[in-house]
């Protein structure tokens, strides 16, 4: 058995708002709004890297778990915007943290790598005892690249996200999750080596409008749980009329739906870890509480992951 | 109804408009879906038929006009 221990986060001090971003892309600040439900989001300094973020992340979420590095058996770091090809920055965080030795892996995964590190991690952790995952992302390098494209440079934004899953009896008992890949619309959202993202939008949102719900229903329906019975849906901040439609399709309100996409854009990797780190802190679960992640990523990639708050 | 009135039913309820663009136009260029209106309408589709789309076949070239879409339902039925 696994059970999530913690979670951190960290954003970038710059907030660029639709003003600023419109500005460039000739749009207006009410039409970015509309079509994302994105208001500002954060970019990191110049200076400032994915790792570097990925290291806060962490050190809050170590912090709030009340663990050492020397504690941590296993790190896992999903990135999309990783500087460089290789070595990714997963022994970076590592070794910054101060740990030595332990299996520092990455996940260069866009979206949906922060729910696979977690669904990875679940089934590790009788081998490796705490495992951290990491998710950060540096999506403002990518998306500022000129010439600027209007639909990708909107949407997304910078920070990391972070847990820590470890083995054993705790209050939030991580019951099942489902994982599945298709590489039949790799070609539609992809980041060729200094290339700009290449986006089909149309075929996202397809895509990702059918098989959220699905992994979704898929868990909930084996673990004999109605969507009405899920206190809190923590999934990837894609965009507010996706995770509105995600809702339509499981007939739940979209307020069951956590949602900071407003001020932060879309993470990627970070931004369902992000939005659980938020809702942990500021609402937090009780007793009995039912918690469901869900992401959809690039690949394409997507699953869910289920969470119980013991009684 | 023949197909195409049935298509247009649909694509008038979704879109929230009353015009029709003509058989050949693109939904998307015309303004009557985007990316967020095209579930949908697959959706409605799939109800109005009683047809399941597959995952693979979600490619939005095949709901790019109301010609299309008929061609694709028809092939499904």
């Amino acid at each position: 058995m696994s059970v999530l221990k913690a979670f951190g986060a960290y954003l970038p001090a710059r907030i660029v708002p639709n003003q600023e971003l419109g500005a460039k892309l000739n749009r207006t600040p009410e039409w970015i709004l509309d079509v994302s439900g994105i208001e500002e989001r954060r970019f990191a300094a110049p200076d400032e890297t994915v790792a570097d973020m990925a290291v806060a992340a962490a050190r809050a979420c170590l912090d709030r778990a009340g663990l050492a590095a020397s504690d941590i058996g296993m790190f896992l770091v999903a990135s999309g915007s990783a500087e460089r090809r290789f070595p990714g920055p997963a022994t970076t965080v590592a070794s910054r943290l101060g740990a030595t030795g332990a299996p520092a892996l990455d996940l260069p995964m866009a979206s949906a790598g922060g729910l696979v590190g977690m669904a990875l991690a679940a089934q590790l952790t009788a081998a490796y005892g705490n495992i951290l995952v990491v998710a950060s992302e540096k999506m403002s390098a990518v998306v500022t690249r000129e010439p600027m494209e209007q639909g990708v440079a909107i949407l997304f934004g910078d920070g990391a996200g972070a847990c820590i899953i470890s083995p054993g009896d705790g209050p939030a008992r991580i019951v099942d999750s489902v994982l599945h890949s298709d590489g039949a619309f790799a070609e539609d959202l992809r980041l060729e080596f200094e290339a700009p993202l290449a986006m089909n939008g149309r075929s996202v949102i397809m895509q990702a409008s059918r098989k959220i719900p699905g992994a979704i229903s898929e868990l909930l329906e084996r673990n004999r749980q109605p969507a009405s019975a899920i206190k809190i849906f923590l999934m990837h901040q894609a965009n507010q009329n996706l995770i509105n439609g995600v809702a339509r399709a499981l007939a739940v309100p979209a307020c069951m739906f956590y949602s900071n996409i407003r001020g932060y854009g879309n993470t990627s990797s970070a931004s369902m870890l992000i939005a659980a780190s938020e809702w942990w802190q500021a609402h937090g679960p009780c007793p009995g509480d039912l918690i469901c992640f869900a992401a959809f990523g690039a690949g394409f990639h997507w699953g869910a992951m289920l969470v119980e708050i013991s009684r | 109804m023949d197909n195409r009135a049935r298509i247009i039913t649909i694509l008038k309820n979704v879109s929230k408009k009353d015009s029709v663009p003509d058989a050949d136009e693109s939904l998307f260029d015309s303004g009557f879906l985007d990316s967020f209106a095209l579930p949908d309408m697959v959706g409605e589709l799939e109800r109005e038929f009683q047809i399941k789309i597959p995952d693979a076949d979600l490619n939005p070239r095949k709901f790019e006009s109301i010609a299309r879409i008929e061609t694709y339902v028809e092939s499904r039925k």
